[in-house]
């Protein structure tokens, strides 16, 4: 594939000497702010946000809404739990989130969400890209649009960081047309990203020697051959560059023994504790998630055990993002890829439920407290003020500033950063 | 009369409002009760199956026990209350509610002189009730995972609990010491792809000799956000606590909510899930069941009537349904 924008533009070249001058100078601004004007930089507009931040906690699996945020006690749906008052009064959530109950004065549900979809895939795809996945367009996942939308010329870490459950690592390829810079790097089971130390065998100077042969082979070869991959692999080993030396960033073990205590010793806490400890480090966009709310089978059961580990965790972090006033920065967005039935089958489980269900927001531009839309008594319907997965990702992205209307200038062409035949919840906005 | 399980059939069922969650018959065989989700407990008359609805729940009822007597009826709420009713009434009345624990009750249970009552919670407490003043006796806060179902050993002497993570643990009741724990791992499945713990001791029963201690769940769990697993029995010598039978389904799918010995020694369960519901009987020397009766419908608990025939199945389609045992030959 051949690389556009090494057509020989003006604007093209600049980022050329820059990205070059940078890795002569060995300078880690140098580099990466050079690499980042590789891409037509996003609109000004969006540029003057750049101290916002996004957490997004995604309840992989489907949370029940009638299990959380928009419980229906004594009715044939609303199952074992009771509903709790919350710190907004009026405002109740499930029995289930007794602390996360205490912090909803900074927090908003929206109870309205109907993304059409009840397949795992359509719906996950919808709820993180904001559009459905067509055979003609792959659309950027939300922390891509949000890493580059924020992006701060002078950082040098990613600003897309997914903490999976599970173990693995490396680089995901969600940022799409956006290119791999914005794609999100995997910090499986909140370790810090793969291969980010030198081996053992390998001296300081050997590392420094092998690198600096490296980039003269590199500057050679892209000074005639330059292509979209060549880009990708010298912005990677680059970056790697800078991840090992800033390596402790993704450390949570340098996080206090009592925040540990606090947040929960489970692998759910360490993530959302290595969640904040990203966010204080200016990360832009965080994602954790949370398994497994897949639950066809004993549905209040499996949310009681995972709801307590949820609570506590995620409680914690939005106490702590509150004390440590980088709520106005942030925000926080509680999300999956759709609910759960209210119908109680055999199994005492729910099951996939696109059609009536909730997403909690809360921080940065979200008014706080709020409670948008309703379902009706026994959650069947929405029945007041429907949204979409469209209508979120347009909220999220102006929440942190980003005017959503607007488009990315990629490869000369236009292209709408969020859908264009959609529109924010503006009464949410603050 | 002697019985053979094998000639057990359907011979009533009787509609209810919603999905029932369980089921008791009185001592004295009068009624049958079963609790639900649509907060109500239904009386059915053993005979005729007239019914009376006992509606002053706010809850879920999730459990059932009685008074030696059958006098009183105590029932137990997904909002942590017991309350007391006078079983054969009229009309009953809650005579009394007792804020028992902080979130679900799980399981409740009567002790064989009919002093003490048992219930826990999700609050992981077992607690003892003194079952004529309502007053409570007795804390056991040792558990560390949840407690989905008690026991009492006929003998007067000791409780059980058996918990979500495959353990039975027996306490003496006078004091509450912990005297030993069976290790019913084999019903506790952590799945660490969907990160969920599930199965659990479900049920606890002894042989009426008192030689074999059974604890039913599950096994073969390998979806279990999916249901996919099998009822599965486990045998224990009560002495020795050594594993001697593993009863299994023989392929079919769902869980042991209930065990139960008859007075002919052998073992009664009741399993439902993605299988549908199934009467599975054994004796104590056989891994596959002598016999299994497919019920009309997933089935979530399981009583046996006094007179050792009759058998009450509670079922998800809102149906109590009566199967009997027909006598033996000779």
């Amino acid at each position: 594939m051949r690389c556009e924008y090494a057509c020989g533009s003006v604007e093209h070249g600049i980022a050329r000497r820059q990205f070059l001058g940078g890795l002569a100078a060995g300078s880690a601004a140098g580099i990466v702010g050079g690499l980042g004007a590789l891409a037509q930089p996003a609109a000004a507009k969006e540029l003057t946000s750049a101290q916002k931040r996004v957490l997004v906690v995604f309840m992989s699996g489907g949370l029940s809404q009638l299990e959380s945020w928009d419980p229906k006690p004594k009715t044939d749906t609303g199952g074992p739990f009771r509903a709790i008052p919350t710190s907004v009064p009026g405002t109740h959530i499930c029995e289930l989130l007794p602390l996360t109950a205490q912090h909803m004065h900074h927090l908003a549900i929206v109870r309205s969400v109907n993304i059409h979809t009840n397949d795992h895939g359509i719906g996950r795809y919808k709820m993180v890209h904001g559009r459905p996945r067509s055979a003609a367009a792959d659309y950027p996942h939300l922390g891509a649009v949000t890493a580059k939308a924020l992006e701060r010329q002078n950082s040098s870490l990613p600003g897309h960081i997914r903490i999976s459950p599970g173990g693995g690592g490396g680089r995901s390829n969600n940022a799409s047309y956006l290119g791999p810079k914005y794609a999100s790097i995997v910090l499986g089971n909140g370790n810090p990203p793969q291969d980010s130390t030198r081996p053992e065998g390998l001296s300081t100077e050997a590392d420094v020697r092998r690198n600096d042969f490296r980039r003269k082979v590199n500057e050679r070869f892209t000074a005639r051959r330059r292509t979209a991959e060549t880009d990708v692999y010298t912005y990677n080993f680059e970056q790697a560059q800078q991840l090992m030396r800033q390596r402790e960033v993704f450390d949570v073990s340098k996080e206090a023994a009592a925040d540990h205590e606090r947040y929960g010793k489970h692998d759910f806490g360490k993530h959302c504790l290595l969640a904040r400890r990203l966010l204080e480090n200016e990360i832009t966009f965080v994602q954790v998630s949370h398994s497994n709310y897949d639950t066809h089978n004993e549905n209040f059961n499996f949310h009681l055990e995972q709801l307590g580990e949820f609570d506590r965790s995620f409680a914690a972090l939005v106490g702590d993002l509150a004390d440590r006033g980088m709520l106005e920065s942030t925000l926080i967005v509680v999300m999956s890829e759709f609910g759960r039935t209210p119908r109680i089958n055999a199994r005492y489980g729910r099951d996939h439920w696109g059609k009536a269900w909730s997403v909690v927001m809360g921080g940065s531009g979200v008014q706080p407290g709020a409670v948008y839309g309703a379902t009706n008594k026994n959650g069947t319907e929405v029945s007041d003020k429907e949204v979409d997965h469209a209508n979120l990702f347009h909220t999220y992205l102006q929440a942190v500033g980003v005017d959503s209307t607007e488009s990315f200038q990629i490869d000369g062409r236009d292209l709408p950063i969020a859908d264009p035949a959609s529109s924010a919840i503006d009464d949410l906005l603050v | 009369m002697a019985v053979d399980p094998k000639q057990t059939r359907v011979t009533a069922q009787w509609k209810t409002g919603g999905p029932l969650i369980c089921c008791r018959f009185d001592p004295q065989g009068r009624f049958v009760f079963a609790g639900g989700e649509d907060y109500a407990i239904h009386r059915f008359d053993a005979q005729s199956g007239e019914q009376t609805l006992l509606s002053e729940h706010d809850c879920w009822v999730r459990g059932l026990a009685f008074s030696a007597d059958g006098e009183s009826m105590i029932s137990a709420g997904s909002d942590g209350q017991l309350v007391w009713w006078p079983a054969a009434a009229k009309q009953p009345k809650p005579m009394r509610r007792v804020q028992a624990h902080d979130g679900w009750i799980r399981t409740v249970n009567v002790s064989s002189d009919g002093r003490l009552l048992a219930s826990a919670g999700n609050d992981l407490v077992l607690r003892l009730w003194d079952l004529e003043s309502g007053e409570l006796a007795q804390e056991f806060s040792q558990h560390e995972s949840h407690i989905y179902s008690t026991f009492f050993h006929p003998g007067g002497e000791y409780l059980l609990s058996g918990t979500l993570q495959g353990k039975a643990r027996q306490f003496e009741l006078a004091g509450g010491k912990l005297v030993r724990e069976f290790d019913v791992s084999s019903l506790h499945t952590y799945n660490g792809g969907q990160r969920v713990h599930y199965g659990g001791v479900r049920s606890m029963a002894l042989s009426p000799d008192g030689k074999h201690f059974a604890c039913g769940g599950l096994h073969k769990a390998t979806n279990p956000l999916g249901a996919v697993n099998e009822p599965l029995v486990e045998l224990f010598d009560w002495e020795s606590q050594k594993k001697t039978k593993s009863l299994i389904a023989g392929g079919d799918k769902g869980i042991i909510w209930r065990v139960a010995f008859h007075r002919d020694n052998f073992l009664i369960g009741v399993s439902g899930g993605s299988g549908g519901g199934l009467l599975l009987f054994w004796t104590p020397a056989q891994d596959k069941p002598l016999h299994k009766l497919k019920l009309p419908n997933t089935a979530r608990d399981m009583d046996v009537h006094p007179d050792g025939v009759r058998i009450a199945t509670a079922h998800h389609d809102r149906h109590l349904r009566i199967s009997t045992m027909a006598a033996a030959n000779g």
